[in-house]
């Protein structure tokens, strides 16, 4: 049980929780307790030493929307926002029992009228807007992900399509979100032309931006996990006489998953700093619409708002950073492995 | 009569920047059914291409294999081989590992539960059936080998090709393997070649010993008859005058007439 709950732990990176289940399990609590100091006390001196300097330099430097906002005012200016949050779902209930409150009496003078019920347009609150930053990011990552995976893996095994691949992989590897996004808007525009959309253009416009710049890292590291597979794996493959496909999934994906698994972690930390670029500028309204309306907004209050989707950011690329790192240990055939 | 396997007059050169490089010149060598043939000689004399083109991960340039008599120029589970470095699939358990061969060689051929049937009797042949369960990460050396030889020996195959088998494992370990190995060969009498570059390995276990001048454009040197009375005890052989004998002849040829000039 309690090495159940260890090994979960580590798997996930939560190092620091593990001396807590030792000493719940009653193992020698002085040495646990020395653990912890280390493993959990450092990092917290290290922020009250952080939060200290913010607290002091932000008070220095004072902009045109007022003095830069401190941890404090920051803190407020989330709370804010969370209540916000609630006002907003709060009138949405109101007004739904509004509408059905008038349509249950329109039915009653008359049954034969017809009732219309219609959606709730109050504006997005910010946890809306988060998430909707994940859910573009998320399939932005997934298209990226089904292109990326298996033309790496086909041009892993063939040298002569490498070859042909790698100029234009690097090529194209290091060009700016910012870059593309015009181009991409002007396609979708051009192409995605329908009088009931599912989804809006600037949504796609963001996502396929996204999907653009975290293409690369998993095509490249699939293509390196399948060209420096075990030369003599193959062999037995060969000896087997498996056919290509049977090769391809019973010998080549097995053996490359740790390098894939590695490749569409760094994929979606770039995804998620790409798509906020992307969401400003095409604005789909996730963070990074957010941040941008309180910057064009530019009252007293914006500069501390926008420090706290700021925070959000990182604490949720941090979480997705986390989820990655999870699947990327539990989906290595190597448990002794090293995985940062 | 037709040999069962005859590797014959099989030269073989390969592409360099500066020209082609011999790397066999002129080998044959015929194989009895049921024979246990070492090949020994110096690191890089091309005993493992040898065995490669017999394999038929490698071809041949001139001359060819002929297996019952029928040439064989492409790798199949006909001619199974255990490798150096077991090259066990690291995301297989034991039982996994010898799985995926027995599916693939015997598909159509067996039942689901004839397949599983033969899966555990091989592995309980290396004496493994308690580490079926276990990935090879949790294997040692020679539990790997271990594996490694029951996945090649669940194919069924004509010939066993083995490329120092034992090559990475420590002393103990690798005696115990060749005494299991003896064990099985009685059981099963498979004809197998074995490339090694131990002496004492090759005495112990083989019908014959093919000794290799050195390359480049190696060939062979000397064919020795193992005519040692089976079942092998290695305590009783230690004081074998024939063993001895045998034994050094093998190093008299290493080591005096086809010394390695640079070590």
């Amino acid at each position: 049980m309690k090495d159940k709950i260890i090994n979960l732990f580590e798997m996930m990176g939560f190092t620091w929780f593990v001396p807590i289940v030792n000493m719940a399990a009653g193992e020698s609590p002085k040495q646990q307790l020395s653990t912890l100091a280390t493993m959990v006390g450092i990092p917290i001196v290290a922020f009250a030493v952080f939060l200290m300097l913010w607290h002091v330099g932000a008070a220095k430097v004072v902009t045109s929307l007022g003095q830069v906002p401190g941890p404090v005012q920051v803190y407020e200016q989330a709370n804010i926002l969370i209540d916000e949050h609630y006002a907003e779902r709060e009138k949405e209930v109101k007004f739904f029992e509004r509408q059905d409150q008038r349509n249950a009496e329109k039915l009653a003078k008359n049954p034969e009228s017809t009732v219309k019920v219609r959606p709730y347009t109050g504006k997005e609150t910010y946890f809306d807007q988060i998430l909707t930053s994940l859910f573009t990011v998320f399939i932005g990552f997934l298209i990226a992900s089904v292109i990326a995976i298996p033309i790496g893996i086909v041009s892993g095994l063939s040298d002569t399509l490498y070859s042909a691949l790698n100029p234009l992989i690097q090529i194209f590897k290091p060009v700016s979100p910012l870059a593309w996004l015009p181009i991409v808007t002007m396609v979708v525009s051009a192409t995605y032309v329908s009088t009931d959309p599912a989804f809006s253009k600037s949504f796609i416009t963001s996502a396929i931006t996204v999907t653009l710049c975290s293409l690369w890292p998993t095509l490249i590291n699939t293509a390196v996990g399948v060209s420096s597979i075990d030369k003599d794996l193959i062999n037995v493959g060969k000896v087997l006489r498996l056919n290509y496909l049977t090769t391809v999934f019973k010998i080549v994906i097995p053996s490359s998953i740790p390098m894939i698994f590695t490749g569409l972690r760094i994929s979606l930390g770039i995804g998620w700093m790409v798509l906020i670029a992307a969401e400003m500028l095409a604005q789909n309204p996730g963070l990074g619409k957010f941040v941008w309306d309180e910057f064009q907004n530019g009252s007293s209050s914006s500069l501390g708002r926008i420090m706290v989707a700021v925070l959000t950011i990182g604490v949720l690329g941090f979480m997705l950073d986390r989820i990655m790192l999870t699947m990327q240990k539990a989906f290595s055939y190597d448990k002794n492995a090293t995985v940062r | 009569m037709e040999k069962y396997l005859n590797i014959d007059h099989v030269s073989i050169e390969f592409p360099t920047p500066n020209g082609p490089f011999k790397a066999l010149d002129d080998v044959s060598i015929k194989i009895d059914k049921g024979e246990f043939v070492s090949i020994i000689g110096h690191s890089g004399c091309g005993k493992s291409t040898v065995m490669n083109i017999v394999g038929g991960l490698y071809q041949a340039t001139q001359g060819g294999v002929l297996l019952e008599g029928r040439e064989v120029n492409e790798p199949g589970p006909d001619r199974a081989i255990v490798f150096q470095n077991h090259s066990l699939f690291p995301w297989l358990t034991a039982h996994g590992n010898v799985e995926l061969a027995v599916k693939s060689v015997f598909k159509g051929k067996k039942s689901a539960k004839e397949m599983q049937e033969w899966i555990d009797h091989n592995i309980e042949l290396v004496h493994m059936s308690h580490a079926r369960d276990k990935l090879p990460a949790e294997l040692s050396g020679g539990m790997k080998q271990r594996i490694g030889i029951a996945r090649a020996l669940a194919m069924e195959p004509k010939v066993l090709l083995m490329d120092e088998p034992f090559g990475a494992l420590d002393a103990l370990t690798r005696a115990h393997l060749q005494d299991s190995l003896m064990e099985i060969q009685a059981e099963l009498n498979n004809t197998v070649i074995m490339i090694t570059h131990d002496v004492d390995e090759a005495v112990l276990l083989s019908d014959k010993i093919v000794m290799m001048t050195n390359g480049p454009a190696a060939s062979i040197g000397e064919v020795l008859t193992i005519d040692l009375e089976r079942p092998r005890k290695r305590l009783d052989l230690a004081h074998d005058q024939h063993y001895n004998h045998l034994r050094s002849d093998v190093i008299h040829f290493l080591h005096q007439r086809h010394a390695r000039k640079v070590a």
